[in-house]
């Protein structure tokens, strides 16, 4: 508006100087000059002023300031990659394992002395290995589910589903179901996968009543109270057929779990979380071999209700709550379990022998463990395990058995190294004794790589 | 009596926190922000502390139960609490904080991210495939998502539509005055050169105009050697930057070591509300970032 004010104005004046030229005398042309003078230079003055209202008007446009706010920007689009036909695609990750194991006593005659074999707990082979690789799948089915899928594949060239669930999302009043096959959410470790635990191997108590790890195919429901300290009740129904159930050819429940588990925080650097869980199943015909008291291989077998209680804590200290330079954990879990039912003494030499009288047993076990991260990058962690084989009753087999008077123990320490969030190298040692008068020196070296979608941070 | 008494004190003292809007706040600037325009309408919890990585915090016991509750999680997004926060939610049974519904906030869709990366890949160290999510060290960010979260808690509570929109336009107002002055404030710092620890001041970097001439990380995330660091002396040697800028939440060792041997001042940013003891809220947060970055200029 103004500028083009000057324009005219200098026009108007331009034309006016060239009609009037010839008539001036030379006091008309000092007046006209200096009546140019006064516009140009009050002209230049508005123009200054403007040029220094636009500037302002621009900052003020970069920062939207005293002016009423702008509307929000429109939502950023979704990264390009995302479009098109892998839009909808899971998120994919895979853990990779392997090892350099070194172990002084044969893996292949690893038991727990005064414990039932319990599936493949052994440490693994002896020299160069690869461990158990994972595959991941998952995602959001749709507004009402998600699910998530984990194949586990092993150095022995199979696969198996290591958990299949999908989580009914958003139901309301505090209540999560989850259903399919998935790691019961019983004690603390059990529902983690291998490669985040702190050790290589499984504490012995999973080892003993579990066989490393209680998988469930069925139903779970969890429960979070309306309260600000965390209080979680979970229940679980399922098919009962892991160890130490199996598999009886059954409709309906083949076992329950119910558990409580209760969290929060100390100030600003310390966190907890505690539980106390409770397992009932059985087996039908649960077939094993035991030595017995004439020092002879013997097939049993048990017919009976498992039932196993878990007590564990977890305290977790960093300072300030940022765990980032250095942090400590402080995990344990205390195992009862009882079975009762009738057993099966079974010689191969002769079926006349086969013997089937009550059985109990009364056990126990427990391991405690400490992670201390004293710089980035580098943990290290030590555990101590104990068992005690209890007492158990063979009825009128007694005779057939020793008697079971031994604590299996190990002891281990480990150093690990974890250069970023995915990747983690660890050296482990570990002195077992688990038969008695002999020991078994392992040493692991390890390492856990993760490819693809970031994991989540389980407490 | 005396009971009825206790039973009204008590039910008069427990109503306004029941009535409030719970709401669940991922970092310092977004509990800070929530309260500038909730006022006593909401009830914020903060989930992290100023001193936390807010990328590396663990779903602990105490954050599902208090999503459990919440009415609103107001979060950054764009991948900063992907490690914890679906956890969290899916944990919590609480229908109302899902992605995607009303009691689900992102910032950072609010805002244009910056540092898209050019490479998706992991050995580029900790990338965030969709831009640099520490986006409240631009005020102009935090006037940007003002709006559209005092609308998004009108949504949530109609009943009080009028307060957050008058409490959002005041706080408009006030901010808006607030960022001219430190625009002011800062303007002697435009093009003045500097080193980062972490690449996390992209937006304070391109706001006050400084130049970023190295990075103490070798990569985003990666932990720095000594030869890395040597080679970080010698930009120091060319390009002379006036300072090195660390958040409060890390660890100072990598700045000291090249401090000792470059000479070469380190300036410790708050970075969040509460990150130091003057950035006592969201005024006092910028008021100490500028006062330190022009201290840290001046020396």
């Amino acid at each position: 508006m103004s500028r083009r004010t000057f324009a005219h104005g200098a026009l108007a004046l331009a034309l006016g100087m060239a009609t009037n030229a010839h008539a001036a005398t030379d006091a008309d042309l000092d007046a006209i000059r200096g009546e140019i003078r006064q516009l140009k230079e009050s002209y230049e003055a508005r123009i200054r002023a403007l040029e220094d209202r636009l500037k302002n008007a621009e900052a003020a446009a970069v920062a939207p300031a005293a002016a009423p706010p702008s509307p929000p920007e429109p939502v950023a689009a979704a990264p390009a990659a995302a479009g098109g036909i892998a839009a909808f695609n899971p998120a994919i990750s895979a853990v990779l394992q392997g090892a350099y194991i070194n172990l002084s006593q044969d893996p292949s005659k690893y038991m727990l002395f005064g414990f039932v074999p319990s599936g493949d707990i052994a440490p693994g082979p002896r020299g160069f290995s690869i461990a158990e690789s994972e595959l991941n799948l998952s995602a959001s089915v749709d507004h009402l589910f998600a699910a998530a899928l984990t194949f586990s594949l092993t150095p022995d060239d199979t696969v198996s589903v290591e958990e299949a669930y999908a989580v009914a999302t958003g139901l309301p009043y505090g209540i999560t179901p989850k259903f399919g096959r998935f790691f019961s959410g019983l004690g603390y470790q059990n529902e983690q996968h291998q490669h985040v635990w702190d050790f290589y191997d499984a504490p012995l108590v999973y080892q003993a009543f579990f066989g490393g790890q209680y998988t469930q195919n069925g139903v779970q429901v969890k429960w979070v109270a309306p309260t600000d300290t965390f209080i979680e009740l979970g229940g679980e129904v399922g098919s009962g057929t892991n160890y130490p159930g199996n598999d009886r050819n059954k409709n309906g429940i083949g076992d329950g779990v119910v558990y409580v588990h209760a969290g929060g925080d100390v100030g600003t650097s310390n966190s907890w979380r505690a539980g106390l869980s409770y397992l009932q199943t059985a087996s039908s015909d649960r077939a094993y071999s035991i030595v017995d008291a004439s020092g002879i291989d013997t097939p049993v077998s048990f017919t009976g209700r498992s039932r196993i209680a878990v007590a564990d804590l977890v305290w977790k200290w960093a300072p300030e709550g940022n765990p980032r330079e250095r942090n400590f954990k402080l995990q344990g879990e205390y195992m009862w379990r009882r079975e009762s039912g009738d057993l099966t003494y079974d010689t191969n030499v002769n079926a006349a022998l086969a013997a089937t009288s009550s059985y109990s047993s009364r056990q126990s076990g427990y391991y405690v463990q400490g992670v201390y991260q004293f710089m980035p990058e580098w943990r290290f962690g030590a555990r101590y395990d104990w068992l005690d084989a209890g007492s158990v009753s063979y009825g009128d087999n007694g005779a057939y058995f020793g008697d079971v008077d031994f604590h299996p123990q190990r002891t281990s320490v480990m150093l690990d190294w974890t250069p970023s969030e995915f990747s983690r190298l660890r050296l482990q040692y570990s002195q077992a004794r688990l038969v008695p008068g002999v020991t078994d020196n392992q040493w692991f070296l390890q390492y856990i790589l993760t490819l693809g979608a970031h994991g989540a941070h389980r407490y | 009596m005396i009971r009825y008494f206790i039973a009204a004190i008590l039910l008069a003292a427990a109503l306004p926190a029941w009535c409030a809007l719970n709401v669940f706040a991922t970092v310092p600037e977004w509990a800070a922000l929530t309260q500038e325009l909730g006022g006593d309408k909401v009830n914020v919890y903060l989930a992290t502390n100023p001193l936390q990585d807010p990328h590396h915090v663990e779903a602990k016991p105490s954050l599902i139960a208090r999503a459990r509750n919440a009415d609103l999680v107001v979060a950054t997004g764009a991948e900063l609490e992907i490690g914890w926060l679906p956890l969290v939610t899916q944990q919590a049974g609480n229908p109302k904080i899902q992605p995607g519904k009303p009691g689900y906030f992102e910032a950072a869709a609010y805002v244009t991210l910056q540092d898209k990366p050019t490479r998706l890949d992991r050995a580029e160290g900790d990338v965030h495939a969709a831009g640099d999510p520490h986006i409240q060290t631009d005020p102009r960010n935090i006037l940007r998502i003002a709006q559209p979260l005092a609308a998004r808690l009108a949504e949530l509570d109609p009943a009080n539509a009028a307060f957050y929109t008058a409490r959002q336009k005041a706080f408009a107002d006030k901010f808006g005055a607030a960022i001219a002055n430190w625009e002011k404030q800062g303007a002697s710092l435009r093009g003045v050169p500097i080193v980062v620890q972490h690449k996390a001041f992209t937006y304070l970097i391109a706001w006050l105009g400084m130049t970023q001439v190295a990075t103490l990380e070798p990569k985003p995330g990666v932990e720095p050697t000594t030869s890395y660091l040597s080679e970080v002396l010698e930009i120091i040697k060319q390009k002379a930057p006036k300072m090195v800028l660390r958040a409060a939440y890390q660890s100072d060792r990598a700045s000291q070591w090249v401090a000792e041997r470059a000479k070469i001042n380190v300036v410790t940013l708050p970075f969040t509300v509460g990150g130091d003891e003057q950035a006592k809220d969201l005024y006092s947060f910028y008021d100490d970032t500028i006062a330190r970055l022009r201290e840290g200029a001046a020396k």
